[in-house]
């Protein structure tokens, strides 16, 4: 309860902040936009030059892409974390965060809280609706419920993977350029897995489980397929869980062993 | 004067090479990557042996190199710029007596040289060994294809440097610099040879800077421009190259105008 209401001063705080650069709210839901689009034109450009790809259909590709914008717009909204060696490290900010008797990951996250993200969940929540119209797939309120669920699951597996990747600020003394780096893998994810060797397709579902925020869930709405992913799918909300425990875990043990750096 | 100059590329070489552990992990990423797209063009050919001009071989030569001279060419100068804007930084170097962008562009030297030598040659020999790609044997064409990286990397400097300006007028750039990497990286044939684009669009791609930056080196690369029309690519380059200077040099100067420092 104490967090709830933490949570709406943050809110109202940000608000305070954005109404003085307004211009700006509207550039980054523009930006944002802009940026799945870039996406999009790829799996475009990809599919005039095959009917299938590994056996998936354009129309699927796109609708796994949507399903991807919904749990990825909501972690942007709450993880927006990319500068926080700099930020929080090497400037000792998170000195002050500890100072204060809340948990410093929920401090951290909650002071770059990032609203305009948020617009491509409902964006890719539109192109989803509209391939499952195109496709003609069975539509059923339970779909609903259980689409709730894989997103819940996806934002927690994105959100675990960037806690534990901004926590390797607190064992490593130097900036790490890891978080720009990994920001392409995680697109690889969206495409259907099986079209990967074994070891990426490995790293992808177990190691790094970017599939399951995008094409397998996804996989679970769609017409059976021979590589049958959509048996995984279920699963989605237990990788979330696993995942999100370890990064929270290793956050914890970071924060332990932070002596503090800035001055 | 210019032995202060050629410092601030010494500086920041010895500064990226302090640094040097975080691009061993780099290595392995970019590795990663030409990975992921070579098997996701291995299933977009199928059976087909060639599209758009590429053969298979080409193509898995194209993506290699195309990464690892992205590996080579990319920097943050734009978000240098933008945040010593943001901080009022950017005031202290302007009193001091020299070219602010001309250090700005030595400083990118220093970390391009560093990402040749520690970042783009050893990922390419590694990448070399994983994947089946083919090297060019003739030696003009390596010779070539340097000179045409290291006007790869000018350009895409001029570029970051110009989003980078732009902070002194929207003071928060963010969006746009995160809206420049997406589109530097489709529009300058990374992510997909320019040649595979719809019609309509690689028609504009032809009258922007972006493919003189990955695409068009690459191809003299692969082999798919033959080295006697390596000398127009050369020459494109070079004009966007002069071409770029004019809007770095307007923005520049208004820019320094409407300076407001907050604070810092």
């Amino acid at each position: 309860m104490r967090y709830a209401s933490l949570f709406w001063e943050y809110i109202k705080n940000y608000a305070k902040t954005r109404l003085t650069y307004r211009a700006d709210f509207w550039i980054e839901v523009f930006s944002d936009l802009l940026f799945q689009f870039v996406n999009l034109i790829f799996i475009f450009i990809v599919f005039q030059h095959t009917p299938s790809l590994g056996g998936w259909s354009e129309l699927e590709v796109v609708f796994v892409y949507g399903f991807f914008m919904i749990p990825y717009g909501v972690f942007s909204t709450f993880f927006s974390i990319w500068n926080f060696s700099e930020r929080y490290i090497v400037k000792g900010e998170m000195d002050r965060v500890l100072t204060r008797p809340a948990h410093s990951l929920f401090q951290v996250l909650f002071e770059n809280v990032d609203p305009p993200s948020l617009f491509g969940s409902f964006v890719g929540a539109g192109i989803m609706a509209y391939c499952w119209a195109q496709m003609g797939l069975p539509f059923q309120l339970t779909d609903l419920l259980v689409l709730a669920l894989f997103v819940a699951g996806a934002v927690l597996i994105y959100a675990g993977l960037y806690t534990a990747l901004s926590a390797i600020s607190f064992y490593s003394d130097a900036p790490t350029g890891i978080v720009p780096l990994m920001y392409n893998i995680q697109n690889y994810g969206r495409y259907p897995v099986n079209i990967y060797n074994k070891i990426i397709r490995f790293m992808l579902t177990w190691l790094l489980p970017f599939a399951f925020v995008g094409v397998i869930p996804a996989s679970y709405f769609l017409e059976e397929k021979t590589d049958d992913l959509s048996k995984l799918a279920m699963l989605t909300p237990v990788m979330g869980i696993i995942v999100f425990g370890l990064g929270l875990a290793f956050w914890n043990h970071g924060v332990k062993r932070y002596r503090g750096a800035g001055s | 004067m210019m032995s202060a100059y050629i410092d601030f590329i010494r500086i920041r070489f010895l500064m990226m090479l302090a640094y040097r552990v975080n691009y061993y992990s780099g290595i392995i990423i970019y590795a990663i990557n030409i990975g992921a797209y070579y098997f996701l063009w291995q299933a977009i050919y199928g059976d087909q042996e060639s599209l758009a001009g590429f053969t298979v071989p080409q193509m898995t030569t194209y993506i290699a190199v195309s990464w690892m001279a992205r590996a080579f060419y990319f920097n943050n100068l734009d978000r240098e710029i933008a945040n010593e804007i943001r901080d009022g930084s950017v005031a202290v170097q302007l009193i001091r007596p020299y070219s602010y962008l001309l250090v700005k562009m030595m400083q990118g030297f220093g970390e391009g040289a560093f990402r040749l030598l520690l970042f783009m040659v050893p990922g390419l020999l590694i990448v070399c060994l994983i994947f089946p790609v083919k090297l060019p044997t003739d030696p003009a064409v390596w010779l070539i294809y340097l000179v045409m990286l290291f006007f790869s990397f000018l350009i895409n400097s001029q570029i970051n440097i110009l989003t980078g300006l732009f902070a002194f007028f929207v003071e928060n750039n963010e969006g746009m610099m995160r809206m420049k990497r997406v589109m530097v990286d489709l529009f300058s044939g990374v992510v997909v040879p320019i040649a595979f684009f719809p019609g309509w669009l690689s028609a504009i791609m032809e009258w922007l800077p972006f493919q003189a930056i990955t695409y068009l080196p690459s191809s003299v690369f692969t082999g798919r421009t033959p080295l006697g029309e390596a000398g127009s690519v050369l020459g494109l380059q070079a004009i966007w190259f002069g071409a770029l200077l004019l809007p770095i040099w307007l923005t520049w100067r208004a820019a320094r105008k409407r300076l407001f420092v907050q604070g810092g």
